[in-house]
């Protein structure tokens, strides 16, 4: 018996998502009195792997195969199936991201196992098998029972703490038995932008609304967000009008995250939008109408036009934080 | 090609969540009921794609598992243009059923192309499409945002950390579809909605298929605590409270 985490890699890397994954896997594995066992797929170094030992992860499947350059859905499941029987596990952890919602629902299917998706803290008892998840887009959690044997766990980022339980994971290479043929999935091209910080990992996001006015106004946020060290997102209409790029819409149809700090600058605060970020730990609102409902999600706010308030802002973290 | 678009139904999204029965049932006592956001995006971007000969879409239909009471929206799916429905006359107890009950209609009717929206907006699973895709083992590809066919080929853009990838998988498959797939949902017109009344709606009894979750509970969220306000004319005291009082920057 053991707990199985799938730790993805970026270009060989783990992020700080896979160590909140590897913490998490090492807590539920002691509620069950076993261990978490990673696997990875691709060509990540022996250090890289061993990395995964510090959160507490006593051994490292590893997966290298040319197949699986291409991310293929059908293919990287049977791969995950397979390290999942080998190891007799219990319960299977996934992040709560692209790759993970690809991919644990056909692991559900595969190993009959129940699916508790976009969970954001341990179980609340592995008897009967109990998680917490999002439902209603944000408005209202659910306590839902997993009933089978085999359970899956699909982990929401930036919601578990890193944990250190440093050990020296054992590393060990893990051969499938899959070949080209089974991979479906041809890649034509790949267009990646670099060096941006992703809003999905992001610990600080700064959003601009509607209030924003325009494309051109956006200097002193971008400004502020790279002060903070922080990603920049915006509302659907703002997405919509062009005057950000699509991946930072925030919202119900949009990005869902959970910073530990959203910064909501002439956003009005429609449910749709609260509905992608009521999980940010704090939510700090700029809006110059006092009774926007954006205030009703906030914990801190000023009443004021957004085109006053940012460059005093910028000026203030220029000034207390030494830059 | 025929395609079947996934419909769910779900509360109008500015709903206010309550629920009943010592918080074990969704409170649906004056709610709005619609097309998941998502579906109708995905059903938008199907008909958008059999208007255009060329791609040699036959028909395009919309499959929906639940009881009589969701025929309002199943009838606003044949209204925007859906050619005809299937409805699986089941309660939707979770994802591993209704995928379930799916898989045996796509089975049965060899439909090439199935859609499925990234997520249902009431219980947020994500699970429903590539459920579908492990029951047939057909290929799924899931985030994607753009759909075209080129030559007899299918050209799919998904979404990526940070990117995208163009991708192609042959037929039959399962896409899972999100934002940018169309760009507005389709309205229904007035004709539409007259054709819609005549239009097939196909009962079929469920098969036997296992739930594997049950809903212990529902829980509304913690009320956030009162906003503190700070003064427009000193913006520099929101830095100093986010430094020193909540300790995130
Ligand atoms: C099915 C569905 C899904 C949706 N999904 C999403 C989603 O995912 N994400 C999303 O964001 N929206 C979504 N929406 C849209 C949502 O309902 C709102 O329309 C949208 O969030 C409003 O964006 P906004 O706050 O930027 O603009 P507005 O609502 O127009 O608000 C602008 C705000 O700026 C303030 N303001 C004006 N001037 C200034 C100034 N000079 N300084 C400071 N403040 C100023 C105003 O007081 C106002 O509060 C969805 C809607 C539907 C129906």
């Amino acid at each position: 018996m053991s707990v199985l985490v799938f730790t993805e890699n970026w270009d060989g890397k783990f992020k700080k998502s896979s160590f909140e994954l590897a913490s998490y896997a090492t807590k539920v594995a002691e509620m069950l009195g076993t261990t978490a066992t990673a696997v990875s797929i691709g060509n990540v170094d022996d250090s890289e792997l061993k990395s995964l030992g510090n959160y507490g992860v006593k051994k490292v499947m590893c997966v290298k195969n040319d197949s699986l350059n291409v991310h293929d859905s059908q293919t990287y499941t049977k791969v995950i199936a397979e390290a999942a029987q080998k190891e007799g596990a219990k319960v299977i952890i996934i992040a709560n991201n692209n790759t993970g919602k690809a991919l644990a629902p056909r692991l559900s299917v595969r190993l009959k196992a129940a699916i508790g998706s976009g969970v954001n803290k341990l179980p609340l008892s592995v008897n009967p098998f109990v998680v917490v998840k999002r439902a209603y887009s944000g408005n209202a959690y659910a306590q839902v029972a997993l009933k089978s044997d085999i359970k899956i766990i699909t982990l929401a980022q930036n919601s578990f703490e890193l944990i250190e339980t440093p050990n020296d994971a054992a590393v060990e290479a893990f051969a499938p038995s899959i070949d080209a043929s089974m991979v479906k999935t041809q890649l034509k091209d790949v267009q990646k932008q670099s060096g941006k910080i992703l809003i999905t990992d992001a610990e600080i996001v700064v959003s601009g609304g509607r209030g924003m006015k325009s494309a051109d106004n956006w200097a002193p946020l971008s400004e502020l967000a790279n002060l903070l060290g922080a990603a920049t997102a915006c509302s659907r209409p703002v997405s919509d009008e062009g005057w950000r790029p699509h991946d930072e819409h925030t919202g119900q149809t949009g990005k869902i995250i959970a910073p530990n700090l959203y910064i909501a600058i002439g956003i009005s605060g429609a449910t749709q939008h609260i509905a992608g970020v009521s999980s940010s730990k704090f939510i700090v609102a700029i809006n110059s109408d006092k009774d926007a409902p954006i205030f009703e999600a906030a914990q801190y706010g000023i009443v004021g036009d957004a085109a006053k308030v940012l460059p005093q802002l910028v000026e203030a973290v220029k000034e207390l934080k030494g830059k | 090609m025929k395609i079947l678009v996934c419909i769910s139904n779900v509360p109008d999204t500015t709903t206010k969540v309550k629920f009943t029965d010592n918080n074990t049932k969704f409170d649906a006592n004056g709610v709005q009921w619609v097309i998941n956001p998502w579906d109708e995006l995905a059903l938008t971007r199907a008909l958008e794609l059999k208007d255009n000969a060329a791609n040699g879409i036959t028909a395009v239909s919309v499959i929906h598992v639940g009881n009589a009471s969701s025929e309002p929206t199943i009838r606003k799916a044949l209204a925007i243009g859906a050619d005809d429905a299937y409805r699986v006359n089941a309660e939707p107890t979770d994802a591993y059923n209704v995928a379930g009950q799916i898989s045996e209609i796509v089975k049965s009717e060899k439909f090439d192309i199935v859609f499925c929206g990234i997520e249902s907006s009431d219980f947020n699973g994500s699970t429903v499409g590539s459920m579908v895709a492990e029951f047939l083992d057909y290929p799924s590809v899931s985030a994607v945002s753009g759909l075209n066919i080129e030559n007899g080929q299918t050209v799919i853009t998904r979404e990526i950390d940070g990117g995208k990838e163009v991708v192609s998988v042959p037929a039959p498959f399962v896409a899972i579809v999100q934002k940018g797939i169309a760009k507005e949902p389709r309205i229904a017109a007035m004709r539409g909605i007259m054709q819609a009344r005549t239009k097939a709606i196909k009962v079929s009894e469920p098969v036997a298929i296992d739930s594997l979750t049950e809903i212990v509970t529902f829980e509304l969220p913690q009320p956030r605590a009162k906003c503190k306000m700070v003064d427009a004319e000193n913006p520099k005291q929101l830095i100093e409270l986010l430094m020193n009082e909540a300790k995130v920057i």
